[in-house]
């Protein structure tokens, strides 16, 4: 009987939900030359360092939690890792650390007192999140209401699957310098164009120059900045054509648009820069009223910082 | 055939664009064409996706597996060699749309804007082939190209809150299907029972861009036998080759 007990799939019920929480992994790729967005982990680091403290795969689904913490009843002994934003997490009113593995029992409730910093928090379960793969994923694309739980954020009262998992698991700890630091004014380093040449010299100066602040229109879709407007040459429309994960494009009013995981596989405005991969998961982490700033890198630059960071992950040196 | 010219340009650090002309083309959409059936048979190492669109090809790639350098003179390479006026056959899928008027509530303002009969408008808009040139905006969703002149009407000047995918409409030059149940602007003329997207389906796209597209007038008697067809898995749709 103990047999069974181990392998039955052990359940977490939502309490409270918080505003934005949805089921997340790194995404639903291959199907963008249909038109499919890819969705996924606004922070893909947040939830790789959460995944990894718990034993799964770096891929596997966690729930992606916006500003406002989940109240969360575990209906049986697992372990999880909180990462990202710092919410105040709580075990059964408890403090409880972050960025290391946490050991809950039948019965725990996960809580958070507030948000401190950052704005998204990302809690990983051993055995994962138990939700059907759509299309090879996990991710929730909520405007398209598939894939995640139910295809939507979660709600008062849900109750969720996890994955099958251990009764062992070693207790890690990602070490300090691999924690990121959030703070309200981020440089995102940027690969310029591929429309450089649609705005003048004074706009492409301007970009470079100022400080955007995040509008009250910032969702997973994308961004809206306010700040100095980027003007445009003579048009600000392009044939329509692809955009990725940091694409920075400038709409007609000249106010820039960040474009972020639930982002159109297309777009029409003039692409003046992208974001590079390791800048995302800070830029994840901001919110409206929140200051950002562009410097251009070299492509080899943003290549060899890629490849520093793979080297940590290949090594597990963060624990 | 004279030298292609194609310019490269990185989108960030992990995808970059390859511009094959300036315009929205026929001539533009072979080349692109030409180009991911070019790719994909070279099964390139570390190349992870490709987004066409009309005059650019998206490829997204693994810059840790292969250099940015090296991937852009292989790619070079390949468009040395590319021949568009050499393409396979395109496929061409029938998409039975009813126009009756429980399915057309816009099919009137298109007839009377252009002075034409309800008849007129179903016959001009199902007799084309219409060029799939790309996929975006919502999944599944179709850029169209080829549809005639003599039917187009400008956008409802107040938007729907929801129209229900399947919807079949005309904006300005364009006629389009709505794939997912989304709010939208355009005069819609009819309906298919077919589902261009189902994420649940083991292909959940039923249309990729180089394919043709040709609208089949059905009944709304014809419309229901389909839906029972599509609910019991056993509707095929008609697919047939179409010679460039």
């Amino acid at each position: 009987m103990l047999y069974k007990r181990r392998v039955n799939l052990a359940e977490i019920h939502i309490h409270k939900a918080g505003i934005l929480t949805t089921v997340q992994d790194l995404g639903r790729f291959g199907f963008q030359q249909y038109g499919m967005p890819v969705s996924g982990a606004m922070d893909m680091y947040s939830l790789k360092l959460a995944n990894s403290l718990v034993g799964n795969h770096l891929n596997e689904a966690c729930l992606e939690i916006t500003a406002i913490g989940p109240t969360i009843e575990f209906d049986s002994d697992t372990f999880i890792a909180i990462c990202g934003a710092d919410m105040q997490a709580q075990i059964n009113g408890n403090d409880c650390e972050m960025y290391k593995t946490i050991e809950v029992k039948r019965g725990d409730v996960l809580s958070f007192k507030g948000l401190k910093n950052g704005f998204r928090t990302y809690i990983a379960f051993a055995g994962g999140i138990d939700v059907p793969v759509v299309m090879g994923s996990k991710s929730t694309y909520l405007r398209g209401k598939m894939g995640g739980f139910e295809g939507r954020a979660l709600k008062n009262g849900d109750q969720l699957q996890l994955g099958k998992n251990s009764n062992k698991l070693e207790i890690k700890q990602i070490s300090k310098e691999h924690i990121p630091e959030y703070k309200k004014s981020f440089i995102a380093r940027i690969i310029p164009g591929p429309e450089s040449n649609y705005f003048t010299v004074q706009a492409l100066a301007d970009f470079l120059k100022s400080e955007f602040v995040l509008s009250n229109h910032c969702d997973r879709m994308g961004y809206r900045l306010t700040g100095k407007t980027i003007m445009h040459k003579t048009t600000s429309e392009i044939i329509s054509s692809g955009i990725a994960f940091g694409t920075i494009q400038i709409p007609p009013n000249g106010e820039p648009i960040i474009m972020m995981a639930d982002r159109q596989t297309t777009g029409g405005y003039p692409r003046i820069a992208t974001i590079i991969s390791i800048d995302l998961p800070y830029l994840a982490q901001l919110q409206a009223g929140d200051m950002i700033r562009f410097r251009e890198i070299r492509l080899e630059d943003a290549h060899e910082l890629m490849r520093e960071e793979q080297i940590l992950w290949k090594s597990d040196t963060r624990i | 055939m004279k030298p292609n010219e194609f310019t490269y340009f990185p989108l960030g650090d992990s995808s970059f664009l390859i511009k094959v002309g300036n315009e929205i083309s026929v001539e533009c959409h072979k080349l692109i064409r030409a180009l991911v059936l070019a790719i994909n048979q070279e099964k390139i190492k570390g190349v992870l996706e490709l987004i066409p669109a009309y005059n650019e090809l998206m490829l997204i790639y693994n810059p840790l597996v292969i250099n940015y350098t090296k991937l852009v003179e292989k790619l070079k390479e390949i468009e040395k060699n590319l021949n568009p006026d050499n393409l396979p056959p395109a496929k061409l899928i029938h998409i039975p749309v009813c126009y009756e008027s429980e399915f057309a509530p816009d099919l009137e303002i298109v007839a009377e804007k252009n002075n034409l009969t309800k008849n007129e408008v179903i016959k001009l808009h199902s007799s084309i082939d219409y060029l799939v040139y790309m996929l975006g905006f919502t999944p599944g969703f179709c850029y169209l190209g080829g549809m005639d002149a003599r039917i187009a009407t400008p956008r409802k000047e107040s938007p729907r809150k929801m129209v229900e995918a399947g919807s079949v409409g005309i904006a300005g030059n364009q006629t389009g299907i709505y794939p997912i149940d989304s709010p939208g602007g355009w005069q819609i003329i009819g309906k298919t029972p077919i589902k261009l997207f189902d994420s649940e389906r083991e292909q959940p796209f039923l249309v990729e861009a180089g394919n043709y597209i040709k609208f089949d007038s059905i009944t709304k008697k014809e419309f229901h036998q389909i839906s029972d067809l599509i609910k019991s898995g056993i509707f095929a749709i008609q697919k047939e080759s179409k010679l460039g």
